[in-house]
């Protein structure tokens, strides 16, 4: 099974005793890429654990930043069912930033697939110490032992010794070799894994205890705000910050020179004082004098599009010949696609609080994703070497790709280094929304070639993006290798690229979620212009090969044939009602969904129910995985309605009421299903995003014959 | 800055506010009650909502002097058990994922069951249209409420 052939090979076990009689395991590496721990090195710590306390309670570790994606959650349940213990035992510690730990990030939905070993391995290992344990102290062979619910059995003398009386003789039991330990990896083998198990932290989200960044509270602490010129890159010349320092609780204002990166330091001025309520209403008197150094605009980045959009741009990849096919076609389908800038907009707007202790220290509470690039940047920008700096990482309201980004962090530290009290920088909703990393708009210029049997013969996608140098900017990649390429004999990548000013960054799924839209809607329209039906013209596409695919076209078929099974696809629709289909594979699994809709002819639709099929692998927790997938498709429905525009380089929208997600009246109903297939399992936190929209504009082209081919849907004349 | 009563989770706290500060800081600054939570400032989330009298208000736009001696309510003070029928039906239903807006959540499912014992999902929809949730729980809320409901009548 593809599961056991993949584990890592290179992690080890390490134990360790506490003074309290405490039994400590975690996995290691022998390879140095994962930090300079070396086998047999005497000042070893765990860089993950369990931890067996003499009062059976059991703690367990969670390492990366949790912003409501589940993992705090889904990994201790990895190490619970392997340790054979009761879950209600189970206590989660929030790891913080320390390089022990090795990669501590949310993004890329890995924290699934690279926790699956280490997590296995930790838990196990521990299971069979304290299994060896009980068999010494019986002297009976350990086969003859079974662990279960937080004890070690042993059935032919009927005893019973539990976890917390074996963790003294557990920690002098040789340590297993990684390799040799049998690991659970199958649904058939879970006693946790699979079962809907509620998020570890919702009663304190319940009874509001729950710290996020914004709710750290510290004795002496400041307020503080900071104000960037609204036209990104823009300087400081002069502020009336000794005027500010009069008002009502300020405590100190000045001007921030900042760097020229866009992603860290920004010139500003800041105001701290006593409440963030009158650092915020002694903004309102600020005056600043900018020097502007840019001025995109939304319209010239359209006009720019179109010139490009003419032009041959710059072949990215080429299978076959395409303009012969095009030549030789019996139809040729031409259509241009388009979707705009987006904003994250986090539910908890960014915000950081830093201490510059006496002893020069620098400690920040971060609601990050990506604490150990926050720590470089500060080091960089301040002069304080990273040993110096310590992240405690909070909970975070949203992450959705902004909070990889570290501008926050830096900005604190900054305003933190010229005081001698702790600060709190928060932002405002309108600084979030100015100031985010942008998802890029693109345009996709797609042709593609049928022949009289309604097959695609040839498939060609000019892609008109953004980026400088020569570079794609963030956040706006697309590969030759990605889906259609390997199914069509024909197949062309052209890039074109417009300059900006403006910054960009990875928005859930990156890449993925915007472009997908494109792809499905216009596999749509090849499949009805030959006359076939969307779902059998993808099936049968995923049969053809003419190269390499870089997904499993077999997965991928099988979650189109569980989301059309479940919405029972191509049954009769009721008038103005149509189902509309898409998938996708992006991180690592595959999302197929069925939206059903009712569209009014004055535009005025609904989204009735959506069908969705997961391929991530394993299930690991029900509920975590549904609450992605759902989120998920409500995330792209929201967004399909959003756009972020720029005039003289600064942000048009500035809070809910121009950029108004989607609410409670207008959410569907969602059902999901699983192909729980024998694959490692992978993340959900990104994958269900790509498929969602174009299942939906497919559905809205079913319903009222209105081909949707531009975001946002409100400028298409589409409410809901 | 003058001082002001306010009678938080039925317990009297002085505060010295200016006459515009929001409830919202006046708790999350003055009294480090951190539960109510902010988002866009501008009544538009939902994210801080309290309970005031039993009515749901948005506590970034209403003056904590405008309120003194009325009955607040925050999460806080809800039930710091989670025993409360709207906490226990949002855990078994697993609403959170952030967990940001659910504070806000929460309150205004409980000023709904209080009006209405059996809301539909059209009542539902109209109680929680102002509160925003970033990633998506909508679908999780309609079915919580219903249980919070029926936990509440005590036919679940
Ligand atoms: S923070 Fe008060 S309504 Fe949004
Ligand atoms: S749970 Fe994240 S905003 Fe609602």
């Amino acid at each position: 099974m593809k599961t056991q052939d993949n584990i890592n090979r290179r992690a080890f076990l390490k134990v360790s005793a506490l003074a309290s009689g405490a039994f400590m395991i975690g996995v290691s590496y022998r390879s140095t890429a994962y930090g300079n721990h070396h086998e047999g090195e005497k000042t070893w710590e765990p860089n993950l654990y369990v931890r067996i306390d003499p009062d059976e309670s059991i703690t367990i570790v969670s390492k990366n930043p949790e912003g409501g994606q589940g993992i705090k959650t889904a990994m201790p349940m990895i190490v619970a069912e392997c340790l054979e213990v009761d879950w209600n035992n189970v206590t989660v510690e929030q790891a913080n930033l320390d390089d022990r730990y090795g990669r501590q990030v949310a993004g890329g939905s890995r924290g699934t697939p690279d926790g699956w070993d280490d997590l296995r391995i930790a838990g196990t290992g521990a299971m069979v110490m304290l299994r060896n344990a009980a068999a010494e102290k019986w002297g009976v062979s350990p086969n003859e032992c079974s662990a279960a619910n937080g004890a070690i059995h042993h059935k032919k003398s009927k005893r019973t010794l539990t976890y917390g009386k074996l963790t003294a003789l557990a920690t002098k039991q040789p340590v297993p070799d990684a390799k040799s330990l049998k690991l659970k990896s199958r649904p058939e083998e879970f006693k946790i894994l699979g079962k809907r198990i509620p998020g570890v932290d919702n009663k304190k989200i319940f009874t509001g205890t729950l710290g996020y960044g914004c709710d750290t509270r510290l004795d002496g602490m400041v307020y503080a705000v900071f104000e960037k010129c609204p036209s990104f890159g823009g300087r400081v010349k002069s502020a009336n910050t000794e005027q500010l320092k009069g008002f009502p609780g300020v405590v100190d204002a000045f001007v921030i020179d900042g760097t020229d990166d866009l992603k860290g330091l920004m010139p500003g001025v800041t105001i701290v004082a006593e409440t963030w309520w009158e650092a915020q209403s002694a903004r309102k008197q600020l005056q600043v004098d900018w020097e502007t150094i840019q001025s995109d605009s939304t319209a010239s980045y359209q006009r720019q599009a179109e010139a490009l959009s003419k032009e041959p741009g710059k072949t990215l990849g080429s299978v076959g010949n395409v303009d012969k096919a095009f030549d030789k076609a019996h139809k040729v389908l031409e259509a241009q696609y388009y979707y705009p800038f987006v904003s994250h907009a986090n539910m908890e707007p960014q915000n950081c609080t830093a201490f510059l202790h006496p002893s020069g220290k620098m400690e920040l509470w971060a609601p990050t994703q990506n604490p150990k690039s926050g720590r470089g940047l500060i080091s960089k920008t301040l002069g304080i070497s990273e040993d110096r700096i310590h992240v405690n990482m909070t909970r975070l309201g949203g992450g959705f790709g902004r909070r990889l980004t570290s501008d926050f962090m830096v900005e604190a530290a900054w305003i933190a280094s010229k005081l001698d009290r702790p600060v709190q920088l928060q932002w405002t909703r309108e600084d979030d929304m100015k100031h985010d990393f942008y998802r890029p708009a693109a345009w996709h210029n797609l042709k593609a070639a049928i022949d009289k049997d309604g097959k695609m013969t040839a498939w060609e996608n000019h892609f008109v993006t953004f980026g400088n140098n020569g570079r794609t900017t963030s956040g706006a990649n697309l590969s030759p290798k990605h889906y259609p390429s390997g199914l069509t004999p024909n197949f062309r990548l052209r890039q074109s690229m417009i300059p900006l000013k403006v910054p960009t960054g990875p928005w859930r799924s990156p890449g993925h979620s915007a472009y997908c839209f494109a792809f499905q809607s216009f596999m749509d329209e090849i499949a009805l212009a030959g006359g076939r039906d969307p779902l059998e013209f993808r099936l049968d596409l995923l049969k053809q090969r003419y190269g390499e695919t870089d997904f499993n076209t077999e997965r991928a078929a099988g979650t189109l044939k569980l989301a059309t099974k479940n919405a029972n696809w191509g049954r009769k629709m009721g008038p103005n009602q149509g189902q509309g289909l898409a998938f996708h594979f992006d991180h690592g699994a595959y999302v197929a969904f069925v939206a059903e809709v009712t569209a009014q002819p004055s535009g005025q639709f609904k989204v009735d129910q959506v069908y969705a099929a997961a391929d991530a692998g394993p299930v690991l927790n029900r509920s975590g995985a549904d609450n992605q997938v759902e989120g998920g498709f409500i995330d792209a429905l929201s967004t399909s309605f959003l756009e972020i525009s720029f005039t003289n380089g600064a942000t048009d929208q500035s809070n809910f009421s121009n950029y108004n997600l989607l609410r409670m009246n207008q959410a569907p109903s969602i059902s999901v299903d699983y192909v729980q297939s024998d694959y490692s399992p992978t993340g959900l936190g990104e994958p269900p995003i790509a498929p969602a929209t174009p299942a939906v504009t497919n559905a809205l082209f079913a319903a009222s014959g209105k081909r949707v081919r531009s975001m946002p849907l409100g400028k298409e004349g589409l409410y809901i | 800055m003058s001082e002001i009563k306010l009678k938080i989770n039925g317990e009297e706290r002085a505060v010295d506010v200016s006459s515009d500060m929001p409830l919202l800081w006046a708790l999350r600054d003055k009294l480090n009650m951190t539960g109510t939570k902010y988002s866009c400032g501008i009544g538009q989330c939902g994210a801080c909502t309290v309970l005031v009298n039993g009515t749901p208000m948005r506590a970034c736009i209403t003056p904590a002097a405008s309120i003194a001696g009325m009955d607040i309510t925050t999460i806080e003070g809800l039930n710091s058990e989670g025993e409360h029928p709207v906490q226990q039906a949002w855990h078994k239903v697993d609403v959170p994922q952030c967990g940001y807006c659910q504070g806000g959540q929460i309150l205004t499912a409980v000023s709904l069951i209080e009006r209405n014992s059996n809301p539909t999902d059209a009542d539902i929809d109209a109680a929680h249209s102002g509160n925003i949730c970033r990633c998506g729980t909508y679908h999780r809320i309609r079915k919580a409420v219903k249980l919070a409901a029926a936990l509440k009548r005590g036919d679940a």
